[in-house]
């Protein structure tokens, strides 16, 4: 474990932090969208003040992991950002329109509310959506020297060359189908905290259902994206499947699938939360051991894209002295907020 | 459109239209902690109505703020991936402290803005200062990085590639207090005037109104001294420029001509193609007083570099006149207004002064965005200074124009809407009578019943 290794792991663990935290954000924008019943404006109420006090917070450990990575690995940040224009640039459109529909939402008249909040709701399915679809291209092993080395040629190859360099490596199955399994990985997220947060018990049911009936939708699309990635990506194929550490890694994230649904169905929310966390994060860190040592798979490894190590000290310095002011602050943001011993 | 035209495009109106809103995140949140502490110190529920309304208004442009700063760093990578692999092991450390600083920055506004009723008042009040303490370190981190791109150093150059990568060096470049400051005090500057011009402009209105008055002592008490700071600052970048960065220099004063005892246009029509300013008039020795403090200084012209390295002349001649013309202005109603202010003079009842403040409303944030097309436009053809030409940091993905035109359209409607939302929320007066005589010399006089609602 070198010092760049330690590197690629913070960004890893500011990825998981995004995914558990301002995923369910989006989440809770899915299930915006899908309000239904007689109780649908609690529900939406509900939704919004979850999110309100602690979204934007959420939100910054996405650009942490863009800074660190720019910072510590930037062969990998340019190969992205060329190859990955257009679904990148599409996240980005998602990301505008979701944080500022969600301020206009909670600030706008009444009568405009609503556009607002479906405004809101769909960019809260694309950006998701569009977001596992790169870390889908990521894992396919698309983004490798290939596409690298043809880049000088999309200056003349017309029509053919553009779909085959920026197009074709995540218009495909593999890569939409983890989009689609991170879609519901968020939704299933934010119906299992939704379910603490109620605190009317009719409010609590509603959101239980929709936790199990998204926990179970995360089953099918994890066993969809095992499938494609059979031919749509070998190397998490054959991490997934046959590494040492690839059965103990499975008997654990199925036991924590299991426990998640299981603490629902018996309305033990604080159980169903952490147990909810522990299988997202071990799907998470189960990708990136199925590509380590590689930061784009199947050539740019971690030690080849790190830069020098004076600046990977210095980060790593950085990081240590802003732990030092975040977590703290972080803690406290959440204590105020999040606490389960609220006084009302 | 050409790719590289289409790239820089984008790049300009992300930037112009963040810095907006990264520019009221730093001066805004200072506003709202005055007016809470102003309200914690009275009692009087005008200073907790303006905190309030300031909040809100710092939790919509921040909101936009963040939104659009994602957008930027992205677009980093999407526009001029080269430039960022080139220079992100480099300068990439401010921006990582920057998002240490902004997340600092979201932590504690969703605690001020949430935590009203849930945490002492002394702990709402300190979360107020650690938003503006920390919007303002992520301010001067991220212009750090842009001063490294005037000023580049902490690498060596062997064969095109970095060596001996010194992130602190880089750090501590020699364009760094220059620009940090001068930026930093262009927010305060701009914002403070926006709001008191907005507030002036209400008060000339409806001179009795205590609401808008109190707001317009504020926003002055933070737009003002940056404002008067301001021209000693740009002394200061000036002369950092005229040594580090000739070229810029020379192209701000349309200067074509390498000479001793250089003059100060101060208006006239820079004609490239004849390398002279036409109808110019000047003051004698004027440039080489102003930038080296020495009458028969030499100044470097246009003509030290090959043409093809010069920027657009016109666009930086004309920024910088504008910049320095605004300003100016506002330095000189700072100054005025500071004057009847130590005088005792009664500020929202001096018509020319409300009337020069009022229009002073979207002075700042042109003589800001005239400012950063300066430094920026008058750094081409290099994105790193000397280093690294746009051209070559530009992304190989055609059809960029496509990008452009999307962002730009997205921004233009953003625009609108937050426009909207900000005149609802912060600047309509409110409608509770009572406060129209709050601390108001001959209240009651000019009652004229209740405003919009």
């Amino acid at each position: 474990m070198g010092l760049a290794d330690l590197l690629a792991g913070v960004i890893f663990v500011a990825l998981n932090a995004y995914a558990v935290l301002g995923g369910a954000d989006f989440g809770g924008g899915v299930w915006d969208l899908l309000a239904l019943g007689p109780r649908r404006e609690r529900q939406r109420e509900l939704i919004a003040e979850a999110i309100g006090p602690v979204w934007e917070a959420n939100h910054v450990w996405l650009i942490l992991a863009i800074v660190l990575l720019f910072t510590c690995f930037p062969p990998a940040f340019a190969r992205l950002g060329t190859l990955l224009h257009i679904p990148l640039s599409l996240v980005l459109i998602g990301v505008v329109l979701r944080g500022s529909a969600f301020t206009f939402w909670r600030y706008g008249a009444d009568e405009e509310q609503r556009h607002w909040g479906v405004v809101f709701a769909i960019a809260s399915l694309i950006t998701p959506f569009l977001l596992g679809t790169t870390a889908g291209t990521i894992a396919s092993g698309a983004l490798g020297e290939a596409g690298g080395a043809t880049l000088k040629d999309s200056l003349t190859v017309e029509g053919d060359g553009f779909y085959r360099i920026y197009v074709a490596p995540w218009l495909n199955p593999f890569p939409l189908s983890v989009g689609l399994f991170a879609l519901i990985t968020f939704a299933f997220l934010a119906a299992v905290y939704l379910t603490l947060e109620a605190h009317e018990r009719e409010l609590q049911e509603d959101f239980r259902r929709r936790a199990l009936a998204a926990g179970v939708g995360l089953f099918l699309a994890a066993v969809m994206a095992l499938l494609f990635s059979l031919n749509g990506a070998p190397r998490v194929r054959d991490g997934l499947i046959f590494a040492a550490w690839a059965l103990p890694l499975h008997l654990l994230t199925a036991a924590a699938a299991v426990t998640a649904l299981a603490a629902l169905w018996v309305r033990r929310w604080r159980v169903a939360r952490v147990a909810a966390v522990t299988q997202v994060s071990l799907i998470l860190w189960g990708w990136a051991l199925s590509q380590y040592p590689y930061i784009l798979p199947p050539d740019l490894s971690i030690a080849g894209a790190a830069a020098p190590p004076a600046t990977l000290r210095l980060v790593l310095g950085a990081l240590a002295l802003g732990a030092v002011v975040l977590l703290p602050s972080l803690y406290y943001l959440l204590r105020v907020f999040k606490s389960s011993v609220r006084a009302t | 459109m050409p790719d590289l035209l289409a790239a820089r495009s984008q790049m300009a109106v992300s930037l112009a239209f963040h810095i907006v809103f990264a520019v009221i995140g730093i001066a805004m949140p200072l506003m709202m902690v005055l007016a809470e502490r102003r309200w914690q110190m009275t009692g009087h529920a005008i200073y907790l109505d303006l905190a309030q309304r300031w909040a809100k208004g710092t939790a919509i442009l921040f909101a936009v703020g963040a939104v659009s700063g994602t957008v930027l760093s992205f677009e980093l990578g999407l526009l001029w991936p080269r430039f960022m692999e080139f220079a992100g092991p480099i300068i990439g450390m401010p921006f990582s402290l920057e998002g240490f600083a902004f997340f600092t920055e979201a932590i504690f506004l969703g605690i001020y803005l949430y935590g009203w009723d849930r945490i002492s008042s002394r702990a709402h009040l300190w979360a107020g200062v650690a938003v503006a303490v920390s919007g303002t370190a992520s301010g001067v981190f991220v212009v750090i990085a842009n001063a490294w791109m005037n000023a580049p150093t902490g690498f060596d150059l062997v064969n095109g590639q970095a060596v001996n990568v010194d992130p602190i060096a880089a750090m501590a470049n020699a364009a760094v207090v220059s620009q940090t400051l001068h930026m930093t005090l262009a927010a305060y500057a701009a914002t403070g005037f926006a709001v008191a011009g907005i507030h002036a402009f209400l008060l000339l209105k409806d001179p009795a109104n205590a609401f808008h008055r109190r707001a317009l002592e504020i926003a002055l008490l933070v737009g003002a001294p940056a404002a008067v700071l301001q021209p000693l600052s740009g002394d200061l970048s000036a002369r950092h420029i005229a040594v580090h960065q000739p070229v810029k220099l020379a192209a701000a004063e349309a200067l074509f001509r390498t000479q001793p005892g250089a003059p100060l246009t101060l208006i006239g029509w820079p004609d490239v193609a004849l390398r002279e300013t036409r109808f110019a008039i000047e003051i004698p020795y004027g440039l080489s007083l102003l930038a080296f403090h020495d009458p028969h200084a030499v100044v470097q012209g246009l003509d030290a570099v090959p043409p093809p390295e010069w920027p657009n002349v016109p666009a930086v001649y004309v920024s910088f006149r504008v910049m320095v013309a605004v300003g100016t202005y506002l330095a000189l109603v700072a100054l005025w207004a500071s004057w009847l202010a130590w005088r005792r003079a009664d500020l929202a009842h001096n018509r020319w002064l409300l009337r020069a403040i009022a229009l002073a409303t979207p002075m700042g944030f042109v003589a800001l965005e005239a400012g950063w097309m300066v430094t920026e436009l008058g750094r081409q053809p290099w994105v790193i200074y000397g280093v690294l030409k746009t051209r070559d940091a530009v992304t190989p993905m055609p059809g960029l124009v496509v990008p452009f035109v999307t962002f730009t359209l997205l921004y233009c409607f953003l625009g609108v809407i937050v426009v909207w939302l900000l005149y609802r929320h912060i600047i309509r007066s409110p409608a509770v009578p009572e406060w129209r005589g709050f601390y108001m010399p001959g209240s009651g006089k000019r009652e004229t019943g209740n405003e919009t609602s």
